[in-house]
């Protein structure tokens, strides 16, 4: 388990994590959600000991992360943001270094690693800089996996890869967690966060929300309304000007519009568009997903003086 | 803004290297003033073909024209009449907002009053006019992608081709960011774009998908979900890439 409390830390003027806790229980798949820029690697360097925080205490299944760094290294599993494996190795190779650092064998934890393994083992006398964005992140995977570590953190595993191989992803992640690993991910991709037990909204150094995927969305304190219309772009526009309007949004083919809660009602915001001259619209209340819940928690942040 | 009339005409377009077929001879169309998502799995060739239509590399065969140039013996005059920007690389981080700015005006061979006025009217639509003389490296990234796609179009090219410009960036920002390729499209300008944001796919005019260097679907979004009996482009494009 991760115990995080009051986390500081700061580049110059720049607040990167602002008096961050936290805490993820044994065996969970917890999700740190938000932009580039909002902490998440800080964060988990931090845990990985390989950043000193500049104030505030945090604990790897009870290990010091400052105090006991040699220790919590032995129990964590890494996967940094960028792929930082030995180019000129082979798939193998880089397997096999890493298997020796921790003191272990491949042969030792096989079992751990065999259901991503054997997908790139067809591979394995490849050099590790010639394989495709998908095979090095399951190499990265198995490397960050074959010590038996107790805790494994990875930095945005799904950055910049496909909507397929994010899916794919996942499902290894969830049969990991089967196996008792604590897992902390993080990743830019709101959709994303339905895949964890719990999730944290992480934006400029600061933890928005807690909570269960469900309860997050559950807890939404406004009316959502999703709007189908022919023509997104002029439609939004016209909301925009909707009395007392929170925030209207395009989420692919539809908008989704945010208005105080009992404010307003299906009639109200239809007659509304039909003084624009739009008729050919649908408007029905709707629950909120993961990213209307970061976007509200965003815009109230902003507006606060 | 959408017409029939083409801007990018691809023929048979093939790029091979060595044994590997990288572009295996895709076929179409982009007509001026439409957004056109190019959509694919990694790998699929789509960073391929976008550099051979930005005139950086030369197909192995095919015919193509960007901009009404060829992309054979016109790359120079290609280049004159597109924008680009990328995740990866955008703007230079240790110049400021102005010095690149200068640059990139420079670099298009545009007017000095040109380039003053048209840096003066977007640095005030985007709110960055007092941010002016701070460096690139220093700003957010999300008001980094939004200035690196105004001064992608700021010579008012004929096509922007955008390599995955909203990846990392927060919910609030994209949006602002979809914004802009709007008003570029009432413009005129026409859009290349690619992402690997499902709900961005829905976005564009029309979109087509690759896989294994093949283009294998293209349509607007709202014909690619019927023929794919898919409720969404997210849907359609995991039964198509798996």
């Amino acid at each position: 388990m991760i115990e995080v409390k009051d986390i500081h830390k700061q580049y110059g003027d720049v607040v990167a994590l602002e008096k961050v806790s936290l805490s993820v229980k044994k065996g969970e798949l917890f999700g740190l959600i938000g932009p580039d820029g909002a902490g998440k690697t800080s964060l988990m360097r931090i845990l990985m000991s390989l950043l000193l925080p500049d104030g505030g205490s945090a604990t790897m299944n009870g290990l010091d992360v400052v105090t006991d760094y040699k220790k919590v290294r032995l129990i964590t599993g890494y996967m940094p943001g960028r792929f930082s494996l030995y180019p000129d190795l082979t798939v193998e190779e880089n397997l096999k270094f890493f298997a020796t650092v921790f003191g272990t064998t491949i042969q030792e934890n096989y079992h751990l690693i065999k259901d991503i393994y054997q997908q790139i083992e067809p591979f394995k006398t490849r050099r590790a800089g010639k394989l495709s964005g998908g095979m090095k992140q399951k190499l990265a995977l198995s490397c960050a996996l074959i010590h038996k570590p107790e805790i494994l953190i990875l930095d945005e595993p799904t950055t910049g890869v496909d909507a397929v191989s994010r899916k794919e992803f996942w499902e290894m992640l969830k049969r990991l967690k089967e196996m008792e690993i604590t897992i902390l991910v993080s990743t830019p991709y709101m959709d994303e966060a339905s895949m964890c037990d719990r999730i944290a909204l992480i934006q400029q150094g600061n933890l928005m929300s807690v909570a269960t995927p469900q309860a997050m969305t559950k807890a939404f304190s406004e009316d959502l309304w999703v709007v189908r219309t022919k023509k997104i772009y002029p439609t939004t526009k016209h909301l925009g000007q909707l009395p007392s309007l929170v925030s209207v949004n395009s989420f692919g083919q539809v908008l989704h519009l945010v208005t105080p809660k009992g404010m307003h009602n299906i009639g109200s915001i239809t007659q509304f568009l039909s003084k624009n001259d739009e008729n050919e619209i649908s408007v029905e209340p709707a629950e909120a997903t993961i990213e209307d819940v970061f976007i509200l928690l965003m815009n109230n942040r902003n507006s606060k003086p | 803004m959408k017409t029939r009339e083409p801007v990018i005409t691809v023929k048979n377009m093939v790029k091979k290297f060595g044994s590997f077929v990288a572009n295996d001879n895709l076929s179409f169309e982009v007509f001026k003033g439409e957004i056109f998502g190019f959509l694919g799995a990694n790998g699929a060739g789509k960073t391929t073909a976008i550099r051979i239509l930005c005139g950086l590399s030369s197909p192995t065969s095919g015919e193509m024209k960007v901009a009404g140039f060829d992309v054979y013996r016109q790359t120079e005059k290609i280049k004159q009449n597109i924008g680009y920007m990328s995740q990866k690389f955008s703007l230079y981080e240790d110049l400021t907002v102005f010095e690149n700015i200068r640059l990139y005006g420079g670099v298009y061979g545009m007017k000095i009053a040109d380039r003053k006025a048209r840096t003066t009217e977007m640095l005030e639509r985007l709110g960055l006019t007092a941010y002016e003389n701070r460096k690139i490296g220093d700003l957010p990234l999300g008001w980094k992608q939004k200035l690196a796609f105004s001064i992608a179009i700021l010579h008012n090219p004929k096509i922007v081709f955008l390599d995955e410009p909203t990846g990392g960036v927060d919910p609030i920002t994209r949006r602002q960011f979809w914004n802009l390729i709007y008003e570029a499209v009432e413009k005129g300008i026409t859009v290349f774009v690619t992402t690997h944001y499902m709900d961005e796919a829905e976005y564009c005019d029309r979109a087509s998908i690759m896989a294994d260097g093949k283009i294998v679907a293209l349509d607007t979004p709202l014909k690619l979900k019927e023929q794919y009996n898919a409720a969404n482009m997210d849907e359609v494009f995991l039964k198509i890439a798996r």
